[in-house]
């Protein structure tokens, strides 16, 4: 299971990064949600994954019997994919507006605050 | 009851924010409530700094769990002296952007973001996790998309595009960053994280770690290879904007990295010869920049970059002479920065444009103003006795101490090349004589503003320009406070220990 993650989270480490690297507004967004996704199942991966075992304390004891899942890095995913979400509408909205002002999907052509003055 | 203080500042700025937002579409209400909210968050700053420094860190376990478990909220004497240069900076922009911001903006609801903007810096400064940190630069970050696309002019689009892909990219870096410390250790609290790192075998994986760590806030802090999307964004929005950018979100960038290196990871020489030459590099490329630009904005933008470069060679130096010069010029970058950007704002005011080779004669028409002016610009530079002069004795002098004169030579090469670039501005919009430029229709020439729109505009830049003549003449006392922040960086049992007594 790990090595499955493992290799996943590379893949849309990747993927992301290629996307955001290509000249199109919308690949640039899809490339962003990638990214974002891949780290936050890195964080669910070296959170170090247990299979079926709440972090629960069984009634008749008062410390853990066995190997638990770690709650706090699903809390912090959570967290992550919450903020992710809002840069994420945020970017879209951006992009329609981009689309409609500069009139192009090319990032090349978006020069006009560098040039000159 | 007093332990509490830590969140006051935080706390007053979410209120205020929330209660900005009620009032919506009343523009002027909220100009007044905005000021009279930043003097009083003014008094929380100095009332916190003064029980900090009378009393040493203290810290605060929110919602009281106990210290590695629960978030912890932690003031040392840099946090608190942070917090309270935020909120001088604040309250200069509060004032200056209610008499330059055109009321369609404001009717977008700036003031609400922009005090949302300074929770978040706020928060960045007092917190004691690195996962609430990255939620604060999250926090910081939207309001900023917010704040630069405010307006949505063609170039501020094109300008938030770049900064919104970069800065994210930076939020990715950082996660993963967290995520490999947190696989390692188990622990996100940066006083407990201080001891486990410390106790790991692998220490490769650790380097690695560390840069990450490097380069998440690198692009943060707008160093060397990592800048790009800074000089694309920051003259694209009002000067109200970018005198608030300019002078604390490249800021906070550096905060972390200081942070992070002195408390978490110890710096090895090869982690300390990385961050040397990226300091170097960034000193260099930025003042060369500088020069070939002609846009008073993209001027100083350029040299904000440069600037970072100074804070970085001390960090990258790591001994006390060192970081006591880099917090030294922490603060008064803060200052100036922020000063600069509006002065670059009534520039642009005057003639309607930024343009250093269409204006000229400023000196002729405002003598006042450009004595005003010549304040921050030089301090800038760094010419004695004003502040940026200090912070750069200490610096070279830990060079010598060291025997590393490549980055004495980087700090005197970025010190001589902003003189030139100062120089070169001031001939061209102060002494030179300018032509007669057409007249734009509707653009609020500064002529034509009422006395007290023009109060508004000059008062923050009078008010910032005190605080740099007090840091420039009253060194002693800025050098004794950044004495004793480095003192407490280098040794960092008073943080561990402010965290785990206290809960």
């Amino acid at each position: 299971m790990e090595v499955l993650l493992a290799i996943m989270i590379g893949v849309l480490y990747a993927a992301g990064i290629y996307l955001m690297l290509r000249r199109s507004l919308v690949k640039l967004i899809i490339g962003v949600i990638l990214l974002g996704n891949g780290a936050n199942l890195l964080i669910f991966l070296l959170g170090r994954i247990t299979k079926g075992s709440p972090p629960i304390i069984p009634e008749e004891s008062s410390t853990f019997l066995e190997a638990y899942t770690d709650p706090l890095p699903q809390a912090l995913i959570l967290t992550a994919i919450v903020i992710s979400f809002g840069l994420q509408a945020f970017a879209i909205i951006l992009v329609k507006r981009v689309f409609k002002v500069v009139k192009t999907n090319d990032i090349d052509e978006m020069n006009t605050t560098d040039a000159g003055s | 009851m007093m332990q509490q203080l830590v969140m006051y500042p935080l706390l007053f700025q979410l209120f205020l924010s929330i209660g900005l937002i009620f009032l919506w579409k009343k523009i002027s209400w909220q100009k007044w409530i905005s000021a009279v909210g930043s003097v009083i968050n003014l008094g929380i700053s100095v009332w916190l700094f003064i029980h900090i420094w009378e009393n040493g860190t203290q810290g605060i376990q929110a919602g009281n769990w106990e210290a590695p478990f629960g978030i912890t909220f932690v003031a040392d004497a840099l946090s608190a002296s942070l917090v309270l240069l935020t909120s001088i900076a604040g309250l200069a922009v509060s004032v200056f952007s209610a008499g330059s911001l055109m009321s369609a903006r404001l009717k977008f609801g700036f003031y609400p973001v922009f005090h949302f903007l300074l929770l978040g810096l706020c928060g960045a400064f007092l917190t004691g996790d690195i996962f609430n940190l990255y939620v604060w630069f999250e926090i910081i970050i939207i309001c900023s998309f917010v704040l630069l696309t405010l307006g949505g002019e063609k170039a501020q689009l094109e300008g938030a595009m770049k900064y919104f892909t970069l800065n994210f990219l930076a939020s990715v870096v950082f996660l993963t960053a967290i995520a490999v410390l947190y696989g390692l250790t188990g622990s996100l609290n940066m006083a407990d994280l201080a001891v486990k790192v410390a106790e790991i075998e692998n220490r490769s994986l650790v380097q690695v770690n560390a840069l990450l760590f490097l380069v998440g806030f690198g692009i943060k802090a707008a160093v060397f290879p990592l800048f790009f999307w800074l000089p694309a964004s920051y003259h694209t929005p009002p000067s109200a904007v970018s005198a608030i950018f300019g002078g604390l979100l490249t800021k906070v960038g550096v905060y972390a990295l200081i942070r992070v290196f002195t408390l978490i990871f110890e710096v090895d020489p090869f982690i300390q010869n990385v961050i040397l030459g990226i300091a170097f590099l960034t000193l260099f490329s930025g003042a060369v920049g500088a020069l070939v630009q002609n846009n008073v904005m993209k001027v100083f933008s350029y040299l904000v970059i440069s600037h970072i470069g100074y804070m970085i060679a001390g960090l990258g130096m790591m001994t006390e002479v060192a970081l006591t010069g880099a917090i030294f010029y922490l603060f008064h970058d803060i200052v100036v920065k922020t000063n600069l950007f509006m002065v670059s704002g009534i520039i642009h005011r005057v003639k309607g444009t930024s343009d250093m080779k269409k204006l000229g004669g400023f000196y002729g028409k405002y003598p006042l103003l450009s004595l005003l002016f010549a304040i921050p610009l030089f301090s800038l530079v760094g010419i004695p006795p004003l502040s940026g002069f200090w912070p750069k004795l200490s610096l070279i002098s830990a060079g010598f101490d060291l025997e590393n004169y490549w980055i004495i030579a980087g700090i005197l090469l970025a010190s001589f090349l902003t003189l030139i670039v100062i120089v070169k501005l001031w001939a061209a919009v102060f002494w030179k004589t300018g032509e007669k430029l057409p007249e734009q229709r509707n653009f609020p020439y500064f002529d034509n503003l009422k006395n007290f729109q023009k109060t508004q505009l000059i008062a923050p830049i009078v008010f910032l320009s005190f605080v740099t003549l007090y840091i420039g003449f009253g060194a002693e006392n800025i050098h004794s406070l950044s004495v004793r922040i480095s003192e407490e960086l280098l040794n960092k049992q008073m943080y561990i220990d402010a965290v785990f007594n206290k809960s």
